[in-house]
Order: C-alpha cells, then sequence, then structure tokens
C-alpha cells in the first residue's frame, strides 16, 4: 500500500497551490511566485534572485510532479519505503494470506518437535558458517509452535489494524473537520465539542467493549472500532486548514461561477487540504500499530487462541531470561514497521511542505565550487 | 485588562463541563453495557449465591436502566464536591473510590512528575542544539534515535530496561569493575558526539572530541578502579569542583562569561555552598522533604544576594545567574548525601546487594533512616522514569527543533545579528525564549496525558498508580472506579486544555484570549 500511497494524484495540487482543478488552467510558475505570498515577508525581500532559482528548479513541473521529486529525495523515506514493502511481501507471502498460497513449511498453529535445545532458533550468520535458515529461524516456544510462523501471523494481523484505522480514521477525520472547518457556525461548534469528548475516552474503554460485543476482537473489528476513538486529531487538523483555505478567492471564485458547496469542498478545498491530509494519516498509522500492540499486550485487544505482535510479547515476557527470541522478534517487526512508517511520514511531510527548501551540503558547494573553478 | 481573561476562563470552563458531561455519559453508558458486575457471583458455588446476587443488585442498583444509573452517579458526584458522601464504592472490595483515588493520585504524580521534568529539560536541550546544527551529522543522527524512540512499544523498552537496566546491572555491582572495553567504547561515544556538536574548524572540533574522549574516558577509569559505583561520594572537593564547573557553564549560558560580575557572583555562591558543606552534614541527620526543600530555597536566596552584592549595572542579571548556581550546588550537596547512604543500602538485609528495584514503588519494610528511604525511593523510580522519559524526550526534541528553526529564520533573528550582537545573545535571549512559546502550550496537555496514560509503565513495574486503578477496575467490572478515574483524568486533560490557551496568551502578545 505504501507505494500507492506516495505521489500525490497529478489532478491535486500540493496545499496551497493556487489554481484549483477547474480554474482556468495557469502556468505552475504562476501557482509558485503566489506561494511565496503566503511565506513570511522577509523571504520576500531575500530577493528575486533566490526565487528565481527555486523556480528554475521546478520550471514546467506540475505539483505532483514536485512533490514526487522532493519526496524521492529524501533518503531515508526511500530506505523506510523499501523496507516497508519488504516486510509486507514477507509476511504475504511466507505463511499466505487469505486467497495468497505461502511458501513456509509451518503453520503458525500447530506445534512441532523441538529440534534446537530449548527452541533456540536455527538461523545461523555467521562468517565461519555462512547463513542457514534451518527449521525454526525465530526458534520455538515451550510447546513447539514455530516463531517465524507465528510471528508473520502477528505481523499480519497488526498490518490490518494499522491500515484499517488510517484509512478508515482519515476517512471519518476528513469528513468531520470538512464540514466544521467550511460551514462553520452552530455546525463547528458542535462537532467540535463532540470531538473533544471523544478525545477524553480512553482507548481503553473501547477495547473492553468490543471485547464484550464481539467476544474477543479480531484484527477486523479491533481496526474498526479504534478507527472511531482515533480520528479526531485529523479532524482539528483538517478543520483548521478548511478554515483557512475557505477565505482564498479560489473558493469566491468557484462559488460565483455558481459550485455547489460539495463541489466547492471536495473539488476545490479538498485538493488542497491532501498534503496535510495524507501526511497526517502515515503518523497515525504508525501510532496506531504502537496502539494496538499496547492494546493487545494489556489484553484488550486480540486474544489468544488469535495472534497480535503485542500479545506475543505479553504471552512471552516472562520467558525473556531463558528464550529471548520470543520476545526480540515481535518486538523487531513492531519497531521496524513503526519505524518505516515514521520515516515515509517525515518524507511526505518534507515533500509537501511549500517552505521546504534545499540546501546543498557544504561538501557538495565545496565540490561545485571547484568544479566552476576548473572549468 | 483582567475582565476579558476572566469571561474567556468562564465560558471556556462552562463549555468544558459540558464536554465533560457529554463524556462521562458515553464512558458510563459503554462501561455499564460491556461489563459484568456479576460475573464472579454466577460463576461461583456459594450457598447462597442467590441472595449475594441480589444484595449487588441492590447496592449498584443494577435492576435501574444504565441512564438512570448516570444520573444518579452524576447526583453522587455533586454531593461528594459539597462534602457529602462519596461517588460510589467498588463492590470487591468494599473500598469508597474517593480513597481509592487518594492512594492511586499521589503515586503516580511521583512516578510521573520526575520523568515530566527529566524528558522536557533533555528534549528541549537536544532540539535546541539539533536546531542550531541543522543538516549536520549530529541532527541526522538524533532525527533517526528520535523516530526510534518513536517507533518504541512502552512495553517492549520496559521489558528491556528491567533485564538490562536492573537484573544485569545489579549482577554487575556484585564486582564492579567495569571492562576496558567498555571504558573505551563509552568515551569514544562520548568524543565523537562532543565532536559532532562543537562548532567550527575541523580542526577545532578534532581537538574538542579528543579532549571528552579523555574526559569520559578518565572518569569511566575512576568509577571503576575507585569501587565507586559501590562506595561512592564526591566529598568537598567534587562537590566544590562540579559546582564550580556549573557556575562557569551557568554563567557562560545565561550572562555571557564576558559578564565578569555574573560569573564572580555564581562562583562566590559556590564558595558559600563549599564552606557551608560541613555544618550542613549535621543539618542533614534530622532531615526531611520539607526541611531539604527549605534549605532548597535559601540557596537560591544566597544565590540572590551575592549577585546583588556583586553589583554594577546587570546586578539583577548576575543574581539570576547566582540563583540558578545555588540550586544546582545544593542539589550536589544533597546527591553527595546520598552516595554516602549508598553502601548501607545496598548492604541492608531486604535490599541485599541488589539495590535497582523492578516492582512497587518503595522497597517493604525497610525501615531505617531518611536517607535510606530517599535512596530507595530513588533506585525504584530509575527504571519506570527511563522508560517514560525515553518515550516522551522524543517528541519533545522534534518539537522544539521545529519551532527553534522557524524561531532562527525569523526577521528579529536577522536584525539582531545585523546590529552586532554576539551569538549567545541571539540564540538564548532573541531565539531560545520565542521558540519556548509554541513549547509552553503543549507541556501542560502532555502532562495530563502522560498523568492517565502511565498505565503500562505503571503495569510492568508494579507502580499501584492510576493506570492500575483503571485496568483492575475494568477488568473486575468496577464501574465506579472506572468513573472516578475518567473524571479525575478527562477534568485534567479539559483543564490542561484551558491553561494552554492561557499560557499561550501569556506569552504572545499577538493572541487576545477574548476572541
Amino acid at each position: 500500500m505504501s507505494q500507492n500511497q506516495v505521489p500525490a494524484p497529478d489532478a491535486a495540487p500540493a496545499p496551497d497551490a493556487v489554481p484549483a482543478p477547474d480554474a482556468a488552467p495557469e502556468p505552475v510558475a504562476g501557482g509558485l511566485a503566489n506561494l511565496t505570498g503566503l511565506l513570511p515577508q522577509g523571504d520576500l525581500a531575500a530577493g528575486a534572485g533566490e526565487n528565481a532559482i527555486e523556480l528554475k528548479a521546478t520550471e514546467g513541473l506540475s505539483q505532483g510532479q514536485i512533490v514526487r521529486r522532493r519526496f524521492w529525495r529524501h533518503r531515508g523515506a526511500i530506505v523506510a519505503m523499501v523496507f516497508l514493502a519488504g516486510i509486507i511481501v514477507l509476511v504475504t507471502t511466507s505463511i499466505g494470506w487469505g486467497p495468497i498460497p505461502g511458501w513456509w513449511k509451518h503453520n503458525y498453529s500447530s506445534t512441532y518437535p523441538i529440534v534446537n535445545p530449548g527452541g533456540a532458533p536455527t538461523l545461523v550468520v555467521s562468517l565461519t558458517e555462512g547463513v542457514h535458515i534451518g527449521e525454526h529461524p525465530f526458534g520455538q516456544d515451550t510447546v513447539g509452535h514455530d516463531m517465524f510462523a507465528m510471528t508473520m501471523r502477528g505481523a499480519q494481523q497488526s498490518l490490518t489494524v494499522m491500515v484499517l484505522i488510517g484509512l478508515l480514521a482519515t476517512v471519518i477525520g476528513v469528513l468531520v473537520g470538512a464540514t466544521a472547518g467550511f460551514f462553520r457556525g452552530k455546525a463547528d461548534t458542535l462537532l467540535m465539542r463532540f470531538t473533544d469528548m471523544m478525545i477524553a475516552i480512553p482507548v481503553m474503554v473501547i477495547g473492553l467493549v468490543l471485547g464484550h460485543w464481539v467476544n474477543g476482537a479480531s484484527a477486523l473489528t479491533l481496526g474498526l472500532a479504534l478507527a472511531f476513538v482515533q480520528w479526531m486529531a485529523m479532524s482539528r487538523l483538517v478543520r483548521a486548514e478548511f478554515l483557512s483555505l475557505r477565505e482564498r478567492e479560489f473558493v469566491d471564485a468557484a462559488r460565483v461561477a455558481g459550485a455547489s458547496s460539495t463541489r466547492i469542498i471536495v473539488k476545490h478545498i479538498l485538493p488542497n487540504a491532501v498534503g496535510v491530509i495524507i501526511v497526517n494519516a502515515t503518523l497515525l498509522m504508525s501510532v496506531a500499530i504502537l496502539l494496538e500492540t499496547a492494546l493487545s499486550y494489556l489484553g484488550f485487544g486480540i486474544h489468544f487462541p488469535d495472534i497480535s505482535l503485542g500479545n506475543l510479547i505479553s504471552e512471552y515476557q516472562s520467558a525473556f531470561a531463558q528464550r529471548p527470541w520470543l520476545f526480540w522478534w515481535p518486538g523487531f517487526f513492531i519497531i521496524t514497521i513503526a519505524l518505516s512508517v515514521n520515516f515515509i511520514g517525515d518524507g511526505l511531510r518534507d515533500a509537501f511542505d511549500p517552505r521546504q527548501r534545499r540546501i546543498p551540503s557544504k561538501r557538495k558547494m565545496a565540490r561545485a565550487a571547484r568544479k566552476a573553478a576548473a572549468r | 485588562m483582567l475582565a476579558p481573561v476572566f469571561s474567556f476562563i468562564a465560558r471556556r470552563v462552562a463549555v468544558g463541563s459540558v464536554v465533560l458531561l457529554g463524556a462521562t455519559f458515553i464512558v458510563f453508558m459503554m462501561v455499564a453495557w460491556a461489563v459484568d458486575p456479576l460475573a464472579d457471583l454466577r460463576t461461583s458455588n456459594v450457598p447462597n449465591k442467590q441472595f449475594l446476587i441480589e444484595q449487588r443488585t441492590e447496592a449498584l442498583d443494577l435492576d435501574m436502566a444504565p441512564v438512570l444509573r448516570y444520573f444518579k452517579w452524576l447526583g453522587n458526584v455533586v454531593a461528594y464536591l459539597w462534602g457529602q458522601g462519596t461517588f460510589g464504592v467498588a463492590v470487591t472490595n468494599g473500598q469508597p473510590v474517593a480513597d481509592q483515588l487518594a492512594v492511586a493520585v499521589p503515586t503516580t504524580l511521583k512516578l510521573v512528575s520526575a520523568s515530566v521534568v527529566l524528558a522536557i529539560l533533555l528534549g528541549v536541550t537536544v532540539g535546541i542544539v539539533t536546531a542550531l546544527r541543522q543538516y549536520s551529522s549530529f541532527d541526522y543522527l538524533t532525527t533517526f534515535f528520535t523516530f526510534l524512540f518513536y517507533s518504541l512499544p512502552a512495553f517492549w523498552v520496559a521489558v528491556l530496561l528491567k533485564q538490562f537496566g536492573a537484573i544485569r546491572f545489579n549482577d554487575f555491582l556484585a564486582d564492579p569493575r567495569v571492562p576496558i572495553w567498555a571504558v573505551a567504547l563509552v568515551a569514544l561515544a562520548v568524543g565523537g558526539l562532543a565532536a559532532m556538536v562543537a562548532a567550527g574548524r575541523p580542526r577545532g572540533r578534532l581537538i574538542i572530541g579528543l579532549v571528552a574522549f579523555a574526559g569520559a574516558a578518565a572518569v569511566m577509569g575512576y568509577i571503576s578502579a575507585s569501587n565507586f559505583l559501590l562506595e561512592p561520594g564526591l566529598g568537598i572537593v567534587g562537590v566544590t569542583l562540579t559546582g564550580a564547573g556549573a557556575a562557569v557553564a551557568l554563567a557562560a549560558l545565561t550572562a555571557g562569561l564576558s559578564n565578569r560580575r555574573a560569573l564572580w557572583a555564581s562562583l562566590s555562591t559556590v564558595a558559600v555552598g563549599a564552606a557551608l558543606y560541613f555544618p550542613l552534614q549535621y543539618a542533614f541527620v534530622h532531615a526531611s522533604w520539607p526541611v531539604l526543600l527549605g534549605l532548597w530555597a535559601t540557596s537560591a536566596v544566597v544565590g540572590v544576594a551575592a549577585g546583588l552584592a556583586w553589583g554594577g549595572d546587570d546586578r539583577f542579571v548576575s543574581a539570576r545567574t547566582a540563583a540558578l548556581t545555588g540550586l544546582v550546588m545544593s542539589v550536589f550537596v544533597f546527591a553527595d548525601r546520598l552516595m554516602k547512604a549508598w553502601p548501607s543500602y545496598v548492604g541492608h538485609p531486604r535490599v541485599n546487594g541488589r539495590p535497582i528495584g523492578t516492582l512497587g514503588a518503595v522497597t517493604p519494610e525497610l525501615g531505617g533512616t531518611f536517607w535510606l528511604s530517599a535512596t530507595d525511593v530513588l533506585t525504584h523510580l530509575v527504571l519506570p522514569t527511563t522508560a517514560l522519559v525515553l518515550i516522551s524526550f522524543a517528541s519533545y526534541t522534534r518539537y522544539t527543533r521545529a519551532s527553534m528553526l522557524e524561531v532562527m529564520n525569523a526577521d528579529y533573528i536577522r536584525t539582531a545579528r545585523a546590529k552586532g550582537l554576539g551569538e549567545r545573545t541571539v540564540v538564548v535571549r532573541h531565539a531560545f525564549r520565542n521558540a519556548l512559546i509554541p513549547l509552553a502550550t503543549v507541556i501542560p496537555i502532555d502532562i495530563a496525558l502522560i498523568f492517565g496514560g502511565a498505565i503500562i509503565t505503571e503495569r510492568i513495574f508494579s507502580w499501584r498508580g492510576m493506570g492500575t486503578m483503571f485496568i483492575e477496575a475494568l477488568r473486575q467490572g468496577e464501574i465506579y472506579s472506572v468513573m472516578g478515574y475518567f473524571l479525575v483524568t478527562a477534568a485534567l486533560a479539559i483543564s490542561a486544555n484551558i491553561v494552554a490557551d492561557l499560557i499561550y496568551a501569556g506569552l504572545d502578545p499577538r493572541i487576545r484570549v477574548n476572541a
């Protein structure tokens, strides 16, 4: 899914880009020039030269292309994307997921004869012996469950919850925030007070209610339920964005041209707020995976016999001294997923930030100076 | 001038109360629907089961509709605020909710206060340094680590800390000799960091790095060779030296080293502290927290007096610097006294050579002097505090960095530079203060959140604070305990929001509260 997320659709300009999609097409350079008007006055005074250079760098590019370019330059985000994609492929194909068949020989629910003493991992990575995967690379628990299969299953569950929360909470948050920010007045007050109320409710209570309701949560129900208590930050941000965007000229222009409120919201304002939304959806996901694991750890999320990364750790934490691998591997997957998502979010934020300027490192400047001197 | 502030507060409190009412209603309904307070009785085999069920139904009004029960509970809360009755009693042990809260709130306060202060100090410092060294390798390194800390699950960190911070460290204390490779590693890390943070030419940075490397190696070597970990102590020489170091650093930071009077004022405060070192040891025999806090405040007064005594046009600046020095100096004296209690604490039969506690807030039945129990409190705080700091420090760092970067690009900073102010004045006086404004609005909300949210840390380290109370009440279906917890945390969160807005309005003259 990370693949789809990266580039902004070309039709959707980056935040604050001035022309709305169905306004008269304006050259992008003009859009950017207006953009600088958003900056503190000092940046204008900084000189036309600087702007000219910046415009040169983005000449003839659509907003989507600019954002994509900036994103690809963020090395951390790219590495994180590779990691996340790798994890998703591994998790999906190894033990199979739904219709997708798996290539791993064991499953997560059966027990197997214990191979190494104590169920120690058979994965060997050393200079002298080379790399061996062996029968149970991540080890086994006392009963003989295959830790690799269990970790894969747990990661599947945690990823499902993460994506569900990310998507659903974003949709709710955007709906609430857009309505409140665009219509203001009573609707705004009402919706925002409701948001305040929801913020106050402890997530744990939701887990409990859910446990009662469906007799133990599955990844699906947990994701759905948590999405209903995680949309508030998004709605506040979207509202703030809408409050500022609705006062802009292009909204007036659209209204004078006879566009309905829905059309203005969907076609004119929303595409301009897409940066804020995407960035926060990503950050929401990194929070979501930690939330899911924490809830499952406390026993309010996914329960045994179903597996999530959080309840694996909860189950085996007392065995840490004797069987540390039962503890390291699920933790490693949680951290890697959360870290990758965080880095991708950082890359997206930089890419969508109109004030972002690329400052070459001193070494690059020196190299350029040397080149210029040699010429 | 004051009127708009009051009407603002009144309006916000009114709106906040409505929000609180709504939120308590929602939570009450959900909990009432989800928990079954009769669960343990239904499955039990006692002969008078039916009677017990009826009794509890009577006590909890289970035959009433949840909506009515909510309003009854609300009535009880209002009555309690008037000083009558109690808002609910726990079924399983018959304890009033107010009493449960009276135990849980101080425990949580004890748990989170140290970590909040540490996380803010550390986060702000690191954030400012990364902002000043934007795009340096130090910046990238911290960025990576802050993201890593963001991504750490609290329970995972806590279990690791228990293993390595407590169990392994306690094992290590049996024979506390630091191996030479560890000394080298730590010294390398310190030297490398110092070289990264230092500004200027490569040569100067290399020298700074080497000095830091040598210093760290010397300190580590001393710790290992002198058996410091088992018989620590600074002594009057150590206290004076560290105090003088702090005095110079504080003077450099808050007044600039060119301001000689501030430097001399802080150094004389240190001298006063050193002179009082031996008399204080007698005063410490019958120490208690109020006495110590009084002494701490006195040290600030001494500092102010020293600053004023040195006089000059900038005497208030000197007084401020010297007062800060006094506060730091007295912390060193206090730490020195605590260290003297360390051997007797480690050797105490109940501690038995394993000083870093992993369970609970205190060692039960420890007894002994004030210093012994103070050491005990601190050793139990070490691990949970580390866990909480690790997790919340990352967000403070990012936040400070962003806000500092924004400020450093502002026009007034350019103006300050253009009129020839020194870098210290620009950074500390013009940039730092303004960068703190947005931070000041985050901190109250964060404190309110961490207060209700240290659930996992409390659970792993077995602290009986708010989080434990909440989780256990949820498990046992104690709706009134859940509501008690929720009332406190939600009220705190809502007031934190109001406080944050007020602070913002107070600090930033562009914001008006009567909006």
